[in-house]
């Protein structure tokens, strides 16, 4: 029995170095591939989003398959929405598959993770959705084509105050960098326009991954406040929600883009009826051609899908963006690349207009507020901030 | 903090509370009798959870067919897991076996990745469950006064197997002494099985439970309330199965009171959980009720 295991075992070892011989040779031979990574969770408690985005880039490469004459290959990494995955499988991208860029992530915590990776290695990163300001802060090498936490915790804070809310209670992840930035800026806002500095009533925390939030929705309940902001996963999000219905609280919660995936309506049920959430994009009115080709796309590509997600859209932006990099840069060098992403001005995508400020932002000044009706996203309003 | 607050926090603990003891207990039996923490017994949880899931939304049953058909499936499951990663070990040293269990562990958490998706899914839950009672202010799930009823029956049914039923007598023999128990003629490997079966069974109820309390399932959900309740179990005294309710009781209630008082603590709560761990084993190394003469099943 031992013998026949050893046998075996060699056999096994044997044959994965020769399969490791077959891959190199290979990677050698195509040379007139442009790799692009797309560095996304595709299992964990991100997963849901992490698909929506690869879902825009797939339709873009799908779209734009070609540059330079070359045919554009994704590269997917699974980041299994862990800070420490993260960083892995964003090795894996630079150092084994050698892509010329990098798309993603879902998830402003997964993205920096891999900042220093991209930084130190100049390999270019878009991120798509990833909005927490940490992400391109003094990293030359990371950019983005969506919007920033202060804006989005301002448009909900101004929402909220529109609304006629005096009293807010606020719900975070406190292991997550983009619901801690979220409830940073909305608590700063929210102060500035009620000047009121007792206007947060109540700040709750929580971990990624908990199910049980009874012990700081009771405190919330007791503060009786006129609305509640919590920004965080859609998993965990809905699950307070419905404890919050349960306990017999009634005050309306608002949030931000992490919510808008189908799973946050089919776990949260009937009880996230009436959910208010600042987005990037909506299907129904696209703003450009562009966004009208990516709408009829999508949807022939994805039937299933109720609606066009903004993430989907983000990372179809993120990566039509890249590729009229690589096209100006006429080379796959990352660092020439780099360099094109860096001048990118008036770039028509089609979450709108985009320009690459020195920080490595998207400038941009509108958002899509979203509202669940009737087991739907539904377009509520557009907020223009000056 | 108003008395109507105070007791809102103090229903939700007792009902986390219940939670983890339905779930310590499958870790402590197993552990009277093998000396093993079952570090998979987190896993044949979720694994629960997803047959209640997958019974109630693609096959459609009642929920007491598929509460049933969950029951005996993950019976299925603990006794196989312990028939293929167990019981070859079962003269090797300890740790050996320790390692075998969080290899199992492992195993079923990737194959539920694989199988079922990474992406959480939507626990079917019904109203009779999920209704909620207004009790002078006080919010009061029907499922918050079901859970700690359920776990209180189950605990007196196994106290009176254990200490009143043939097959009880036999598993206290063998977890005093494996050895001579086998030369008594106590057939070991049924009763470890038996001992697997009830411990299943226990994380059956508990998914099913916790499934409409917490309506999602997702291939990771075991971790954390399977180390809670491994922290529970040796709470209360490891081995001890009144230890296990009282310290799954004491870990949800502590849970639920730290955010209540120290609401600025929240995100620590888990590692408040651990701490509580240090400094019972520290100053009660044998639990609350753990006693070294007393009978450990």
């Amino acid at each position: 029995m031992k013998k026949i295991l050893s046998v075996l075992l060699c056999m096994c070892m044997s044959a994965s170095i020769l399969v490791g011989c077959g891959g190199s040779k290979e990677a050698a031979a195509d040379a007139d591939v442009i790799k692009i990574g797309v560095f996304e969770p595709l299992t964990g408690a991100n997963a849901a989003g992490g698909e929506l985005e690869v879902e825009g880039m797939k339709l873009a490469n799908k779209l734009y398959p070609e540059v330079l004459g070359k045919k554009v290959e994704l590269v997917i990494a699974d980041n299994k929405s862990d800070k420490a995955e993260a960083t892995t499988a964003a090795a894996r991208l630079i150092e084994k598959d050698k892509v010329s860029a990098i798309l993603g992530s879902w998830g402003s915590s997964l993205s920096i993770a891999a900042g220093d990776l991209v930084k130190n290695n100049k390999v270019p990163a878009i991120g798509a959705s990833c909005t927490n300001p940490m992400v391109t802060q003094g990293n030359d090498y990371y950019f983005r084509v969506c919007f920033l936490d202060p804006f989005q915790g301002t448009v909900m804070a101004n929402y909220a105050f529109k609304q006629g809310y005096k009293k807010a209670a606020i719900i975070q992840e406190v292991s997550n960098d983009y619901a801690v930035g979220l409830a940073k800026f909305f608590t700063d806002a929210f102060v500035k326009l009620t000047g009121d500095e007792s206007s947060i009533v109540e700040v709750g925390n929580y971990n990624t991954n908990d199910q049980d939030f009874s012990g700081i929705l009771t405190n919330i309940k007791e503060k009786n406040p006129d609305v509640i902001f919590a920004p965080g996963n859609f998993t965990e999000s809905a699950l307070i929600i419905k404890q919050a219905r349960s306990l017999g609280i009634t005050a309306p919660f608002i949030g931000g883009d992490t919510w808008e995936t189908s799973e946050f309506i089919q776990v949260g049920g009937k009880e996230v009826e009436g959910a208010v959430l600042s987005t990037f994009f909506d299907d129904t009115a696209p703003a450009n051609d562009e966004a009208k080709k990516f709408v009829e796309e999508y949807k022939k590509e994805y039937p299933n899908r109720e609606s066009v997600a903004a993430v989907s859209a983000l990372g179809y932006d993120a990566y039509i963006l890249t590729l009229k990099a690589i096209e100006t840069a006429g080379s796959a060098d990352p660092q020439k690349i780099r360099d094109a992403i860096a001048a990118t001005k008036d770039f028509q995508g089609v979450t709108g207009k985009i320009t690459i400020n020195e920080q490595g932002d998207a400038d941009k000044n509108t958002a899509v507020i979203k509202t669940v009706k009737d087991g739907k996203f539904t377009y509520l309003d557009t907020v223009v901030i000056e | 903090m108003g008395l109507q607050t105070f007791m809102q926090h103090l229903a939700n603990g007792i009902s986390l509370g219940s939670l983890y003891a339905l779930i310590a207990i499958g870790y402590t039996m197993v552990y009277g009798i093998l000396r093993l923490i079952n570090f998979a017994h987190g896993d044949i949880f979720m694994m629960a959870a997803y047959l209640a899931f997958f019974g109630m939304t693609i096959f459609s049953m009642p929920w007491y067919v598929a509460f049933i058909m969950v029951i005996v499936v993950t019976v299925i499951l603990g006794i196989l897991i312990e028939k293929a990663a167990y019981r070859p070990l079962r003269d090797a040293p300890t740790s050996s076996v320790l390692i075998s269990a969080i290899g199992v562990s492992f195993l079923l958490e990737n194959l539920a990745t694989f199988l079922f998706s990474g992406k959480p899914r939507a626990f079917p839950t019904f109203e009779t469950m999920t209704y909620s009672l207004d009790m002078q202010g006080v919010s009061v799930q029907v499922l918050t006064i079901i859970v700690p009823i359920v776990t209180l029956i189950i605990l007196f049914i196994l106290l009176f197997v254990i200490n009143r039923t043939k097959l009880g007598m036999a598993m206290r023999a063998v977890s005093k002494d494996y050895e001579i128990a086998k030369v008594m003629g106590i057939k070991i490997n049924n009763i470890i099985a038996y001992t697997f079966a009830i411990g299943s069974a226990l994380a059956a109820i508990g998914a099913f439970l916790w499934g409409m309390k917490y309506p999602q399932v997702s291939p990771l959900m075991g971790v954390m309330p399977g180390l809670k309740c491994f922290i529970a179990a040796v709470i209360g005294g490891i081995g001890n199965i009144k230890g296990a309710v009282l310290g799954g009781f004491i870990l949800g209630l502590a849970e639920v009171l730290l955010v209540a008082f120290f609401g600025q603590l929240t995100g620590y709560r888990d590692a408040i959980a651990f701490i509580l761990l240090i400094i019972i084993l520290l100053v009660r190394p044998t639990g609350l009720l753990g006693e070294k003469t007393a009978e450990k099943v």
